[in-house]
């Protein structure tokens, strides 16, 4: 199991960043249809992303270990810890 | 409720420790103008806004206020990893290390701990999206430099500035309504619409 994300990560962190904000933009603007359009690209991509990534690093949350023989989720380093950049 | 993602906001990579830069950093986190009470204040105010749009923005906002509280963390734990006894003895950070030692202790640079008074709750919409307005516009720019996700921290506090005010105007003509209709000295947050 790889420890480093790299350009995986990376890219997910900037998906995220950018649904983060589309998010609250439609929160203040409900009615804009090329909002909403380009928060399903974003989400269809993320979907690909976080597949990719708890595939090959690890779960991102308690709810994705995909193994079936080892209990990933404490075994990865933890967000705060150098390593995990 | 909340699900947690494994991962930072933005990375935090620091090859060298730094006690005092942790020492004033901690504010950011603990101190009057941080993320804690950023996170707080939205969480708590949430629950008696009079629109979902608004209740959503503070939710979200308030949920990413928790995200940016661990990367200030994760800041603060690498900065004071591996330290030498000459970084700690005779340095501002002694005061906080006799505490605390290396432990994360949500606190602010002058070593006062997180205080709920940080927050403001008034439970009228108006009222709580000024203190918010007031909150993530306040000045920590000098922490924000000092830490590595500052362009990051300095773009997001912006964009919220302009959510605060543009929930302010979603609600004010719904305020207006209720001020034709009742005495001024009225509280108007429990009313109906």
């Amino acid at each position: 199991m790889r420890k480093d994300g790299g350009k995986l990560l990376t890219e997910l962190r900037e998906v995220d960043f950018a649904l983060a904000e589309l998010v609250l933009y439609l929160n203040a603007y409900p009615h804009t249809p090329e909002a909403l359009a380009y928060y399903h690209k974003l989400r269809e991509r993320r979907a690909v992303l976080k597949e990719e990534y708890e595939k090959s690093c690890g779960p991102l949350t308690a709810m994705g270990n995909e193994s079936h023989s080892s209990w990933d989720w404490t075994d990865t380093p933890f967000p705060w810890e150098y390593e995990a950049n | 409720m909340w699900i947690y993602e494994k991962k930072l906001q933005y990375p935090v990579k620091i090859k060298n420790p730094n006690p005092a830069l942790a020492q004033v950093i901690i504010s950011q986190l603990g101190g009057p103008d941080g993320e804690l009470g950023a996170a707080t204040r939205y969480l708590n105010q949430r629950y008696s806004m009079p629109k979902g749009q608004v209740m959503g923005m503070l939710t979200d906002i308030g949920s990413e206020e928790l995200g940016h509280m661990e990367m200030i963390g994760a800041i603060v734990y690498q900065l004071t990893r591996n330290l030498k006894p000459e970084q700690i003895a005779g340095t501002p950070f002694a005061a906080y290390f006799v505490d605390h030692t290396t432990g994360v202790y949500p606190s602010s640079a002058a070593g006062v701990p997180f205080d709920n008074k940080y927050t403001g709750v008034k439970g009228d919409a108006l009222a709580d999206l000024n203190e918010d307005l007031a909150a993530d516009a306040a000045n920590t720019q000098e922490q924000r430099n000092a830490c590595s996700a500052k362009d990051q921290l300095n773009l997001l506090k912006l964009a919220r500035t302009s959510c605060f005010l543009k929930h302010q105007i979603i609600i004010i003509p719904q305020h207006h309504k209720r001020i034709a209709l009742y005495d001024s000295n009225q509280r108007r947050a429990y009313l109906p619409t």
